[in-house]
């Protein structure tokens, strides 16, 4: 569902985006190309890598196993376990928040949830080589590393506040 | 691996990581071959993602490739760059929220952004605003989590990611900024 809507709202942008740019201006829609091809090389290897590591994450945790190791932990070692899982798990919002409820349901803590729901979508384990060829390592690292961070602390300031 | 002294982002850029690629296709390679019940679910995964990217990736290269192409770096300098202020600040959170896909297509666009001029600060809170303060993924959230939790976990993250904004512009490298800046 939402990879449809995704997928249809670019690239109808980047079609009807040409179009406008080509009757507009030849050379800068020609050199609007060139920069998309460029970079379609330059990111290449990082895509293969991507695949590569999405493939084992998705085949080797499963989040039947996931909710199960966290269910009932909670404390420090649930909110970094949480954190952990939702740096390298990639799952799409729309079902992070049904799995998160269950979380919940079956013992996890709200800080566990909140650390889960927040590395879930701030960081992506997998999608590191990318980010690297495109924002450099030390911008890279230094988002992921402080966004885990940060994580941790919203749990804990969530925990004493709920 | 590479230790030369040249200010050399070019360089860097243009090198690559073969040795990476290696080993994560070595690992994925004797993971599969050691746990063969997992291979099925593996390959369908991988092969989900890969027609996944074929979708998306060519329109927003396009799309970036057009940004490049027809923006001005002054346009991004005055909305995004360092005198942007509270607007630009207000702004990146606002480009980030906007329903457009996942995060990893947020990366082409955010590193055109600093290339034409944008502060780091700027980018940093565009990717985290991309990232997890997405509106339809809010409303999900509401309605599983119950509104007190979204509301407090919103908060939460839009003070702490403005201050890892700041945080990370200030180690990072304030001089790569300004020098796009002076172009």
């Amino acid at each position: 569902m939402e990879i449809n809507y995704t997928v249809v709202f670019i690239n109808s942008a980047a079609v009807l985006g040409l179009i406008i740019s080509f009757y507009r201006n030849k050379q800068k829609t020609r050199q609007a190309l060139k920069i998309a091809l460029k970079g379609f090389i330059k990111m290449a290897p990082a895509i293969l890598i991507l695949l590569i590591l999405v493939g084992l994450v998705m085949g080797f945790f499963k989040p039947e196993v996931i909710s199960s190791l966290l269910g009932d932990q909670s404390g420090v070692l649930g909110i970094v376990l949480a954190s952990i899982a939702g740096a390298v798990l990639m799952i799409p919002s729309l079902i992070a928040f049904p799995l998160t409820a269950s979380l919940v349901e079956s013992g996890a803590s709200i800080m566990v949830a909140a650390a889960f729901i927040t590395t879930l979508t701030m960081i992506g384990f997998v999608t590191l080589p990318i980010e690297i060829k495109e924002m450099g390592k030390k911008l890279t690292l230094l988002r992921n590393g402080i966004s885990f961070i940060i994580a941790v602390v919203i749990a804990l300031l969530m925990g004493a506040l709920l | 691996m590479n230790m030369k002294k040249q200010p050399g982002r070019e360089k860097n850029k243009k090198r690559g990581n073969p040795y990476f690629l290696i080993i994560v296709v070595a690992a994925a390679a004797a993971l599969l071959y050691f746990f063969p019940e997992n291979r099925e679910k593996t390959l369908k995964a991988s092969y989900d993602f890969f027609i996944e990217l074929i979708l998306i990736l060519p329109g927003v290269l396009v799309l970036t490739g057009l940004f490049s192409a027809w923006v001005k770096n002054e346009t991004v300098v005055k909305y995004l760059g360092h005198a942007s202020g509270l607007t630009g600040v207000a702004l990146s959170f606002f480009l980030g929220m906007i329903p457009t896909g996942p995060l990893y297509v947020a990366f082409p666009i955010a590193a055109s952004l600093l290339k034409k001029g944008a502060r780091i600060s700027n980018i940093i809170i565009f990717l985290s605003s991309w990232a997890c303060i997405k509106l339809p993924q809010e409303l999900v959230e509401m309605r599983f989590m119950g509104i007190k939790f979204m509301v407090l976990r919103l908060g939460f993250t839009i003070i702490l990611v403005y201050l890892m904004g700041l945080f990370i512009e200030k180690t990072a490298g304030y001089h790569k900024a300004r020098r796009s800046d002076d172009k």
